[in-house]
């Protein structure tokens, strides 16, 4: 130890510390200059700011996106409301405040905020909301009696207005008040208890587009804590604007074809995948969430037999029926199961083992080829493709027309479906597949289950030539000074299991089915235009083998028994430029029910789009 | 044991610069628990509580003032694994407030075991920096021996997590070992290493370390949030004036603006009740304080004494820096005590235990001689 002693003496050791006693003044003495800054030359601002210490530091909540149409038409805004809220420091006794506002606007207290015992220390010089959105009335009456509310305050915050109150709703959204588990996921880091955000719908997908950034205002207050200086203010900035996909003009027409009735209606542009327009009746007033709904009134919608709050067109799985029959005949034509000149007699039923499959036109529908089978939809003509088929190799083919999946739109909650195979049956029911449910399937009953958007998806494909594009209901995104943030482009997801070949037999079929009176779809031709479609008329209740329901009228059925209603249909069939698919549940048959929906929908987008050219 | 000698070199200037410090600390704690008795997790008037701290503060301080702090070089390495030991143990048998867990509750006794590994940890680098030392400086290659000591330490208290005390150990261990001196290149390969370092340490921050020092960064980024502490503490000191306001009169305590006003924001009262002139005494008093912990490093005969003490010093130093400089809003709020004066046994007891050793040295800087 001694060596080192002695190469480093204590004068080495004096220079060292010299160099940390600069440091060390130096750090001290700005520390002082510091000091000398805020408590004598900036010393009495906050001398001032610190009577009654009146500096108060609020939020500007940022104005939420709009929402547009594709063409510019304004859906959804911001309207500005009163909210009421009290700053218990303020108030001096809360309580007594509460209750005198409670007897000033005769509503009982408890109905005001109750858990003003919490807010103590510092926190007490926040407001804590009592009411959201009064009446000017209610604004007035408090502002007239502002000397017996001590630390009431009123304060406006843009409130989110949908323009057209229940038009579009499902596709819309509506908005919530975040929940705590929201808060704690970390997926919301801007917001607070209280905020608003979406929780269905365009609202909710894209919410982090919506919501803009919080702004924030210094200001002054007195005594009572009315606002008498604004010292600084950092603007918040708006959220993203968003311009949707849909026609409004034809999502009018579309909710007015389904009043009255329960069920879907959806159009898309199959250029491209733009919905165009996306109907769910019954639907819901998604202004009655921000505005603050009663339990009563929650439970009504909750509880609801048509189910307002569901959007059918994503959320509602429903047998496909006879439009599903578009999927064999790719499937059979694809496989080598038949080709375009196969013929095969239908005598109006077809025995398989000892069972008997009927076809939905009693007489039978005579020699068949492919193209009449589909415009007819004879039923036997299809039991025996599956049957050639089997219910796996028919499942592959579904798989490639999309269903079975979800379509992948941008919005919550969409159902996937469910395209059976005998592996699924045995895992899920485990007993085996019944050659005779290949049958059933093969024209879609049984377990075949789909949504609305994905036949959608499907007769679009065979529209534009194969190809299964996203669903899009967003066309861009600008921000609030209009510059571009985002542009939604088309997306493909794959083509069809069909050859140009095949698919040109099947577009036959679909214009003979709508164009021929022979078609099951006469009912939904327009002159002038070509329209190609199919129906379909799915069972609610299994068909019992010797069951005359089907001679009795429709209308005779009890409502819930009655069979659901589809057309799904394209149009021009050269130049398609609209494809839609309507589903009315219990409609009865899918011509007399839907077929005129989709008619009347196509009629006007393309009646449209002749005055804009 | 004791020597006369000794008592003579008593250093009575470092011992009464202590005491005024900590009496200054209860009368400040007075004001400001007086207007807020429902300090979370205190039970009692928090200025009552001081008071038996500083107390036993004293007799630690005489405790470790009494035997030769030679002794420190040959325990070095127990104390500093025993240290280490309790950090490890707060992992797991720690009780967690407020979403960090630093406290190790032994029957009626809680303390932070992070406050005691600052001392083990100037020890055990005296310690090998005193053998060691030379002219030239230390090359990265020495080094890495006090680089892993303190990174375990740090890493350990991060985990906890308490940002503001790993910061200062790492601060400790760089400042001792700039004093010993360190190779021109060693020294920009660390600093190179520590900036990268910071940035990748970044991404583990948690949600509420990031924002107070967003909310230094930008006050008003988050105005009710973080950034409200900081403009609150600016107004409570800046309405001081020149004067203050008087004792027991400041008005951003007693409306309990101020946040954590009994630790992190002492300064911020006392600045506010005794204005620029009182804030400047107190300010005055810890450089006192500092330069007088260096030139008792300096008087030391023995390269041990003097690191050891520089190494003490800087630990004061640091926290008192630090501190002050986030209630004049120069630095993000990283929750750091200043020594002797905000509330808390931990803070109390390992600072006097400092001073107590610094007692130890001056006392001695005649009994060993080259």
């Amino acid at each position: 130890m001694d060596r080192y002693l002695h190469t480093v003496d204590s004068d080495w050791y004096r220079q060292r510390a010299a160099g940390a006693l600069i440091c060390i003044l130096a750090a001290f003495l700005i520390l002082l200059v510091r000091l000398y800054y805020l408590q004598i030359v900036e010393g009495h601002e906050f001398r001032r700011q610190s009577q009654n210490n009146c500096v108060r530091l609020q939020g500007i909540p940022p104005p939420r996106g709009l929402i547009f149409d594709r063409n510019g038409v304004l859906l959804v805004e911001n309207r500005p409301s009163f909210n009421v809220s009290i700053v218990p420091r303020e108030a001096k006794n809360p309580n007594r405040v509460v209750h005198k506002l409670a007897e000033l606007l005769h509503i009982a207290p408890e109905t005001l905020f109750p858990r003003l015992a919490e807010v103590r220390g510092a926190r007490s010089f926040r407001p804590v909301l009592l009411r959201r959105d009064v009446s000017r009335d209610v604004v007035a009456i408090i502002e007239a009696h502002k000397l017996d509310l001590p630390g009431i305050v009123i304060t406006v915050e843009p409130t989110r207005h949908y323009l057209e109150g229940k038009r579009a709703s499902h596709l819309l959204g509506y908005l919530g008040e975040i929940s705590s588990e929201e808060l704690k996921s970390g997926c919301f880091p801007d917001n607070r208890i209280g905020d608003f955000i979406g929780k269905f719908g365009v609202e909710k997908a894209y919410e982090p587009y919506f919501h803009g950034k919080q702004g924030e205002q210094q200001i002054e207050v007195n005594a009572i804590g009315q606002l008498t200086r604004v010292l600084k203010t950092d603007e918040a900035i708006s959220g993203k604007n968003i311009y949707l996909t849909l026609d409004i003009g034809l999502q009018r027409k579309a909710e007015a074809l389904l009043a009255g009735m329960v069920g879907t209606a959806v159009a898309m542009d199959p250029s491209n995948g733009h919905i165009l327009a996306m109907a769910s009746s019954p639907a819901f007033d998604p202004n009655v969430f921000v505005e603050g709904m009663t339990h009563e009134s929650w439970n009504d919608l909750a509880s609801n037999e048509f189910r307002p709050m569901e959007n059918k067109t994503i959320q509602g799985q429903y047998p496909p029926a006879s439009t599903y029959k578009i999927v064999t005949a790719i499937a059979g034509l694809e496989e080598g199961v038949i080709t375009e000149h196969t013929r095969i007699f239908c005598p109006g039923y077809y025995r398989y083992g000892d069972r008997t499959f009927r076809c939905w036109k009693r007489g039978g529908h005579g020699f068949m080829n492919v193209t009449d089978a589909l415009a007819q939809s004879c039923d036997v003509f299809f039991y025996q493709v599956g049957e050639k088929l089997g219910v796996d190799r028919l499942a592959i083919h579904a798989k490639a027309c999309g269903l079975g999946l979800p379509t992948g739109v941008d919005l919550d909650k969409e159902a996937k479906g469910l395209v059976p195979t005998s592996g699924w049956k045995l895992i899920r029911m485990g007993v085996p597949w019944q050659g005779g449910e290949t049958l059933s399937v093969a024209i879609g009953q049984g377990f075949d289950l789909v949504t609305p958007i994905q036949m959608l998806s499907l007769i679009s494909a065979v529209a534009n030539g194969g190809i299964r594009y996203k669903p899009l209901v967003i066309r861009r995104i600008e921000s609030s000074d209009g510059s571009l943030v985002k542009k939604q482009v088309p997306m493909p997801l794959g083509r069809l299991s069909a050859s140009e070949k095949t698919l040109q037999i099947i577009k036959k079929s679909l214009m003979d089915a709508v164009n021929k009176p022979t078609g099951t779809g006469w009912i939904a031709r327009i002159a002038g235009v070509d329209v190609a479609g199919k129906t379909g008329t799915a069972q609610v209740v299994t068909m019992a083998e010797d069951d005359d329901d089907k001679e009795k009228s429709v209308e005779s059925m009890r409502l819930r028994h009655r069979d659901h209603a589809w057309f799904i249909a394209f149009a021009p069939a050269e130049e398609p430029r609209v494809a839609v698919a309507v589903l009315i549940e219990h409609g009865g048959h899918g011509s007399r029910a839907a077929g005129p929906v989709a008619r009347e929908m196509i009629k006007t987008y393309l009646g449209d789009l002749r005055i804009d050219d | 044991m004791i020597d006369r000698r000794l008592l003579e070199h008593f250093d009575w200037v470092l011992f009464g610069l202590t005491l005024v410090l900590g009496g200054i600390g209860i009368l400040t704690l007075y004001s400001a628990a007086t207007a807020n008795v429902d300090i979370v997790g205190v039970k009692g008037p928090v200025y009552l509580k001081q008071c038996y701290w500083l107390a036993i503060g004293t007799g630690v301080m005489i405790l470790l003032a009494l035997f030769s702090y030679r002794w420190l070089n040959r325990l070095a390495l127990p104390i500093y694994l025993v240290s280490i030991g309790l950090l490890v143990a707060v992992l797991f048998v720690g009780k967690e407030v407020s979403g960090s867990q630093r406290w190790l509750i032994v029957g009626p006794v809680s303390f932070q075991p992070s406050e005691l590994v600052k001392i083990s940890l100037v020890i055990m680098l005296a310690r090998y920096f005193s053998e060691n030392v030379s002219e030239e400086g230390f090359s990265l290659m020495e080094l890495w021996k006090p680089l892993i000591w303190a990174l375990i330490p740090f890493a350990l208290i991060v985990k906890q997590p308490d940002l503001g005390t790993s910061l200062i150990v790492l601060l400790i261990a760089g400042t001792v070992t700039i004093f010993v001196k360190i190779e021109r290149r060693s020294l920009l390969c660390l600093t190179g290493a520590g900036i990268v370092g910071s940035v990748v340490a970044w991404f583990f921050l948690k949600g509420y370390q990031k924002q107070r020092i967003l909310a230094f960064l930008d006050p008003h980024g988050d105005p009710l949030g973080a950034g409200y502490h900081i403009i609150q503490s600016k107004i409570a000191v800046g309405s001081g004036l020149l004067f203050g306001k008087g004792f027991l009169k400041g008005t951003q305590n007693a409306l309990s603006f101020l946040p954590e006003q009994h630790t992190d924001f002492i300064f911020s009262v006392l600045a506010e009740e005794w204005g620029f002139l009182g804030a400047a005494v107190v300010i005055s008093l810890y450089v006192l304080l500092v330069i007088w912990g260096l030139s008792v490093a300096v008087r030391s005969k023995e390269p041990f004494g003097t690191i050891l003490a520089v190494g003490l010093t800087s630990m004061i130093f640091w926290q008192a820096f630090i501190n002050l400089a986030m209630a004049v809003a120069l630095l993000p709020v990283v929750g750091v005590p200043l020594p002797l004066i905000s509330y808390g046994g931990s803070s109390m007891l390992v600072t006097m235990g400092a001073i107590g050793i610094l007692l130890n040295i001056s006392m001695r800087r005649f009994l060993f001689k080259e």
